[in-house]
């Protein structure tokens, strides 16, 4: 009798250490996942400045200092060393930021303004930068829930056997509205 | 608490369910005495017919709704870019698939989700919507409509709005049954009896319609706009683009041909309160109110 009750805690160790394990490489895979949707944004974006440089070419006094500097961080963006996220983000950070102040200028220019090519363009490039922020977002939510695993007990004691790591959030841009603080408290009192 | 407020959704899409089922067989029940002679005969057609109309409601739910308030689909970004842009930043960031998405022509500034759960579901806006609201503003509301999606409302919607129709079907079957029955009835020896209790009937069907409705409407509680406000910044980051858009919203025509049982759906009253409706039985909260609760965020 004591043989089988051994052995049956033994084998519901082993199936509650599996689990474990197996969440972990789950939620790795999740932080991979989210990064590479960050990627493939930064990708986007640096296929799409090209076209807003020859786009822009026929207005000669269109903001050329700032466009080259777009231009340079897009280099730039390009030479980081592909491993290195924290790097890679400080540089789109930049290039968000001169972006920006490319777009907000452009209200100054009302016949590029009515170019249809150089609308859609905005709007692409709108819609990039937003996805980045929104994939950062998702990155940092799946980093948070990776590095309570690997600090909390029990699953600490297989993410020190395996050496799963924490990993270091992405830097939010400071220009960049803080997060309000969203309360569910005083939601939801009828329906209890 | 977004998790709870999931969890009883999904319970009380099973609430609403036993609860029609009851409905639906005591009409039955009532149809087939009145009619056949046999109030199990009338249970079991009831049954039957309601399930066979629950299964086509259901199995294309979505295009029923859609159609109902004249909503055309777009298959590609190019259609609107904006919207298209904006509802794939939203699927993204509250975690769930792309819905589909749809236009509604009309002035007025509105939008709702349907849809089964998060994998079958769909966004639908109206051209006011796109061209009043600002980039912001758009994005705050289809983040509201995303947290419908992701907090299972929809399908309690759904259910609920193929449920009332259900009855309202039966309804008007029997209501023209009685009009050719009560001819056919005269041979019957119970004549008087059975005048008496189609009557009795006919009455009792004639408020079984509202209260169907009703049921479904308080299922859809108010509640539901609150917090997908809520989930709606905590997807966003920025209240003021919602509190703005609501504003918009509160503060333009009605919709010229929304589907009053859809009402409940969208995200402002798209009657703007035309019908006179009391607190109790009102389908959103007033839009003073989520503003306050946005601006305490």
């Amino acid at each position: 009798m004591a043989w089988i009750i051994a052995i049956i805690v033994v084998v519901l160790l082993v199936i509650w250490y599996v689990m474990l394990y197996n969440g972990f490489i789950q939620i790795r895979t999740h932080v991979q996942e989210s990064w590479s949707q960050i990627d493939v944004q930064l990708k986007r974006r640096n296929d799409l400045i090209p076209n807003l440089v020859s786009t822009t070419k026929g207005y000669a006094n269109y903001e050329q200092s700032t466009l080259k500097k777009v231009v340079e961080l897009r280099n730039q963006l390009t030479a980081v060393p592909a491993g290195d996220r924290q790097q890679t983000m400080e540089v789109s950070n930049a290039l968000s930021g001169t972006l920006r102040s490319l777009f907000a200028v452009a209200e100054n220019y009302p016949d590029l303004k009515a170019n249809t090519q150089f609308s859609k363009l905005m709007e692409e490039l709108t819609n990039t930068e937003n996805k980045i922020a929104y994939s950062r977002q998702l990155y940092n939510s799946t980093v948070a829930s990776l590095n309570m695993k690997v600090q909390s007990f029990p699953s600490n004691i297989v993410a020190n056997i395996h050496h799963f790591k924490q990993e270091a959030y992405l830097q939010v841009p400071e220009e960049e509205k803080t997060a309000p603080n969203v309360n569910f408290d005083d939601f939801g009192n009828d329906n209890k | 608490m977004l998790y709870e407020q999931i969890a009883m959704n999904k319970r009380r899409t099973g609430y609403v369910m036993a609860g029609f089922t009851l409905l639906v067989v005591a009409l039955g029940a009532a149809l087939g005495d009145v009619f056949a002679g046999s109030w199990v005969a009338g249970c079991l057609w009831a049954v039957v017919v309601t399930a066979v109309y629950m299964v086509i409601m259901i199995s294309n739910s979505t295009d029923v709704v859609m159609s109902l308030n004249n909503a055309q689909e777009i298959k590609n970004e190019d259609q609107a870019p904006q919207l298209w842009h904006l509802i794939e930043d939203m699927a993204m960031v509250g975690q769930v698939p792309m819905p589909r998405v749809f236009i509604i022509n009309d002035a007025s500034p509105n939008a709702f989700a349907t849809g089964n759960n998060p994998e079958h579901s769909a966004v639908a806006v109206t051209t006011g919507l796109l061209t009043r609201l600002n980039r912001e503003e758009l994005e705050g509301v289809i983040g509201h409509e995303i947290s419908h999606v992701r907090n299972y409302d929809i399908r309690l919607q759904t259910i609920a709005l193929a449920l009332s129709a259900a009855i309202s079907f039966l309804v008007n079957l029997a209501s023209n049954l009685m009009w050719f029955g009560a001819g056919r009835r005269n041979d019957d020896d119970r004549d008087s009896a059975g005048g008496a209790i189609a009557m009795v009937v006919s009455i009792l069907l004639i408020f079984l319609a509202p209260l169907a409705a009703s049921i479904a409407q308080m299922a859809l509680s108010r509640n539901r706009e609150y917090l997908a406000d809520a989930s709606s910044v905590e997807l966003t980051r920025n209240p003021q683009g919602l509190i703005s858009a609501l504003e918009k919203i509160d503060d333009s025509e009605p919709m010229q041909e929304a589907d009053p049982s859809s009402a409940a759906m969208y995200i402002g009253d798209p009657f703007k309160n035309k019908r006179k409706m009391t607190d109790l039985f009102a389908t959103h909260p007033p839009i003073a109110d989520r503003i306050a609760r946005l601006e305490k965020m």
